[in-house]
């Protein structure tokens, strides 16, 4: 269904990752990689630390151990070095610019890449008008893009739920990132929305941008992503090909929970496994 | 969170009949009786409203209104155009694009409440209603009439669809409302520029002639009518059209607003009411800095005035005054960069501590910043510190500038015009806020006034936008405090001495830390125009009802809290905060997949 590069180049390099918060371990002894060109997701049951992880991959939190480094370079655990550098994120609830315009939401995600200062701006230096247009229409070119051409002028809050988790991605993509992570870009979409946002992703990813997205949708896993990590209580368990995961039983166990030896239930439980795989590979065939 | 589209506007506009006037009367009839009132309070101008000159404003003579009759005049011979523009006069429609009959019974209620107030203090005044000439009688009447007319006028809008049946005051405050007007169709640009140029000096009158009131009983009837008039004027859409007008040539509305202020000196020949217009700009750049802090970077800044003060300080060590601990004599360029540089370092000195915290801790800490500023330059007197402030007396007998051979210190004559010790601060000062203005405007639209608002909107979503939160909100900060700073030196020559009691955090006169917030609280966050409306009025209330000065505070505090109960977004909304709180719909959203409510409440507080 992808097809992967054949110069690939290991963008994303995250090695031992463990977050602690006080006694309770969110994130323990996690290694992920992602290269160019390539969709990875990021699975687990709820509170399994994804979005801890990705917090920790952007600097928003200082991780206990472990380093991370984007094409070879190790960040440093600062957010805005992190977008500097060339990473950009999405957050699971949503975190817009809500009293800003659409288009003033994008301008800002252009921060890092355009470099007019405060006196550049007072003195309206010649390069000024120049670099502003710029902005303006690389951040229109994004809109288009994701669909949001015609509400550029609409404040973000009015925007309807989909419409605000694409207002997020543009935004991410201003920053002209090298990899974006999605945290859960689909949550509340109906199915025809989520189908559009698998359209955004693969045409993200065409754009030579590596994406690495947590999702609870396992359909939307199947269709859209190279390889799958699962998260289970902070640790990752297993990684490899989407029908891998799927079938491995350390991760049925982990959302269905793992029967007592011969305990009633044990059979439902298994009959329920199966009933998913079987619908999920149906999903995919497309 | 609900908005409405036009379909659904028009239908319930379909559904509901017109709701009923609040005193039962054939729309014609209320008509006539509006104008017959407002006519009888009109003629009742010209006749004498007491018997003695002891009133002040002298409202014996038969046939010349003076004072308080010409407030009542001007009322009702607004409520008349109003009224007959609702007849569809010819030539008069322009003044009623939005509402028509709310903009008739506001500005009746105006002249009923100046004329009432009129006739109470005369009553109070000299003693009780014996003192009442029938003209005042005449004029209460009239205005009374005009007024039961009025209410007898439908409603310029339908009753809300979820609220059909409104109760008495559901009503009365319907009555008051109109709709949004429709969009102007577009004139010549030249007669734009005039219709702007117009607006501002109709504004410019209003405000020398609040400033120049004589005596309290005047500015009182003056504020009724000016805060009936001005919400009038804006139900009728008139505001709106204005302000679209000053949206489409925003260089001519600043050029015309500079004018508007250049010509504020000649008209006032008291060199009393020429200082007052200078202070007010004083406080109404500082606040307008302010504004860059609290307003664009969302920092909550309870110290602010400590920056005027260094500014002050520093211009008044430097000026030559016998008093100063320097003694050196600088030239009027130099003390200004020596107040913006010494503001500056200020600034980033308490900036960089504090603003690594977030929300109320700054709050808290920049308000003890600011008292640590006053106790210092009260203890920096040479007994229990080294000398430099003089302590508690200050530093007195600042020499006035002179400014490129111009004695500011004396009057001049201009054009015919004689323009005053204070007039010529005021210009100065004027030049400064201009330049304030300028750097609002300029850095608001630009990279970094964009990261200053994303900032405030969501802090931890704009680092991970990649911009460096601290580095900007300091930046933002020292910004503020070098624009206090350089209104701080003009500060220092106009009022001849610095002493550390003139930066408290709250004080009954401003510019303090607590009324500079309020200003731009109430004049509307983010904006230009409101601050420096929002100075004028804090500064000029005080300053006229010297009367009341006890309960000052208390009245403030009341005012406050009612603006915020139904205005929350301040007297000039920000285009962003106007759609904040009352969600006057833009209409994108389609109705049949509305934002689930809960679904952001959670986000924001899981967020
Ligand atoms: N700042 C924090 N302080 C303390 N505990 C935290 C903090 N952030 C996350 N946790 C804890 O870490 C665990 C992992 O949370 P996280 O939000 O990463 O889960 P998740 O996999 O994203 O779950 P979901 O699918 O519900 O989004 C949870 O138990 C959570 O309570
Ligand atoms: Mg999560």
């Amino acid at each position: 269904m992808t097809t992967t590069a054949p110069t690939t180049t290991t963008v994303l390099d995250a090695t031992d990752v463990t977050m602690r918060f006080g006694g309770l371990t969110a994130v323990r002894s996690v290694d992920l990689t992602v290269n160019s060109g390539e969709i990875v997701g990021l699975i687990g049951p709820n509170g399994a630390g994804k979005t801890t992880f990705f917090n920790c991959l952007t600097g928003l939190y200082v991780p206990t151990e472990g380093k991370v480094s984007y094409k070879g370079t190790v960040l440093p655990p600062k957010p805005h070095l992190v977008t500097q550098a060339g990473i950009a994120r999405t957050f699971q609830n949503i975190r817009l610019f809500a009293n800003m315009t659409v288009l003033e939401n994008v301008l800002v995600g252009r921060h890092t890449r355009t470099k007019e200062g405060l006196w550049s701006a007072l003195l309206r230096l010649p390069g000024f008008k120049r670099a502003e247009e710029a902005s303006r229409e690389r951040a229109m070119e994004l809109l288009e893009f994701t669909g949001l051409a015609a509400k550029a002028d609409h404040l973000a809050r009015n925007l309807p739920y989909g419409e605000q988790r694409k207002l997020e991605i543009a935004r991410a993509l201003a920053s002209e990132p090298g990899l974006l992570l999605l945290d859960e870009p689909t949550a509340g979409m109906n199915p025809q929305e989520t189908r559009a946002a698998e359209e955004l992703i693969f045409a993200i990813r065409d754009k030579g941008i590596a994406v690495l997205v947590i999702e609870h949708d396992i359909r939307f896993i199947m269709n859209l992503c190279d390889r799958v990590a699962v998260l289970v209580q902070g640790e990752k368990i297993v990684e490899g090909p989407a029908e891998v995961v799927q079938a491995d039983e350390r991760v049925i166990a982990a959302y269905l929970g793992t029967p007592f030896e011969g305990a009633p239930g044990q059979e439902e439980a298994a009959e329920v496994a199966a009933a998913e795989a079987h619908s999920t590979t149906e999903g995919d065939d497309k | 969170m609900t908005t409405r589209t036009p379909t659904t506007d028009a239908t319930a506009k379909a559904a509901t009949a017109p709701a009923p006037p609040i005193v039962p009367l054939p729309p014609a009839a209320a008509r006539a009786v509006t104008v017959a009132g407002s006519a009888v309070a009109f003629v009742g101008t010209f006749l004498a409203w007491t018997w003695t000159d002891e009133f002040p404003g002298n409202l014996t003579v038969t046939g010349y209104p003076g004072g308080l009759q010409v407030l009542t005049l001007v009322g009702a011979l607004l409520t008349l155009l109003f009224v007959l523009s609702g007849y569809g006069v010819r030539g008069l429609g322009w003044l009623t694009p939005g509402g028509t009959n709310s903009p008739v019974l506001l500005t009746a209620l105006g002249v009923l409440g100046t004329t009432g107030y009129a006739m109470g203090a005369i009553s109070q005044e000299l003693g009780g209603l014996v003192n009442l000439e029938p003209g005042a009688w005449v004029s209460g009447i009239g205005a009374l009439v005009a007024v039961i007319g009025a209410l007898g006028l439908p409603a310029d809008q339908p009753y809300d669809a979820d609220e059909p049946h409104p109760g008495l005051w559901g009503r009365i405050r319907h009555s008051l409302t109109a709709p949004e007007p429709a969009r102007a169709k577009d004139l010549p640009s030249w007669a734009e520029i005039l219709i702007i140029a117009a607006g501002f000096g109709i504004g410019l009158y209003v405000f020398a002639y609040g400033i120049g009131t004589e005596y309290s009983e005047l500015f009182v009837g003056f504020l009724i009518m000016a805060a009936f008039g001005f919400t009038a004027v804006t139900r009728a859409g008139l505001l709106r059209r204005l302000s679209a007008l000053t949206a489409k040539h925003r260089n001519v509305t600043l050029a015309a607003a500079f004018v508007a202020a250049i010509c504020f000196p000649f008209t006032q020949s008291n060199d009393q009411f020429a200082l007052i217009g200078a202070n007010i700009l004083i406080f109404a750049t500082v606040a307008l800095g302010l504004n860059v802090v609290v307003g664009l970077a969302g920092l909550l800044d309870l110290g602010y005035v400590a920056f005027l003060g260094v500014g002050a300080y520093a211009a008044a060590l430097v000026s030559g005054s016998p008093q100063s601990s320097i003694g050196v004599h600088f030239p009027f360029w130099a003390a200004v960069l020596t107040g913006a540089l010494a503001s500056l370092i200020f600034g980033v000195v308490i900036g960089a501590p504090t603003l690594r915290l977030r929300g109320d801790y700054l709050a808290i800490v920049t308000l003890g910043f600011g008292e640590i500023f006053r106790i210092t330059m009260n203890n920096l007197n040479g007994n229990s510190g080294p000398d430099v402030t003089n302590g508690s007396n200050g530093i007195p007998n600042i020499p006035d500038l002179k400014v490129l051979g111009f004695d500011l210190g004396v009057p001049h004559d201009v054009l015919g015009h004689e323009l005053t010790r204070s007039g010529n601060y005021y210009l100065l000062m004027l030049l400064f806020t201009a330049v304030v203005v300028m750097v609002f405007r300029r850095s608001a639209e630009s990279r970094i006034g964009r990261a200053w608002v994303a900032i405030r909107e969501d802090e931890t979503a704009a680092t991970a936008m990649g911009i460096n939160g601290f580095r900007l909100k300091l930046l933002a900060f020292a910004l503020g405090a070098c624009l206090a700073g350089l209104a701080g030196t003009v500060q220092a020559h106009v009022s001849y001495s610095v002493t550390p009691e003139q930066y408290q955090f709250a004080g009954s006169v401003p510019p303090n830390s607590a009324f500079l917030l309020a200003a731009v609280i109430l004049g509307g966050m983010g904006t230009i125009s409101g601050p420096l409306i929002g100075a004028a009025l804090l500064y000029l209330i005080p300053a006229k009802l010297q009367f009341m000065a006890e309960y000052q505070l208390l009245l403030f505090g009341a005012a406050l809290m009612l603006l915020m109960r139904f205005r929350p977004e301040g007297l000039v909304a920000d285009r962003r905060k106007q759609l904040e709180f009352h969600d006057t719909g833009q209409l994108d959203v389609p109705d049949d997949k509305p934002l689930p409510d809960g679904a952001t409440g959670v986000a924001k507080a899981g967020a």
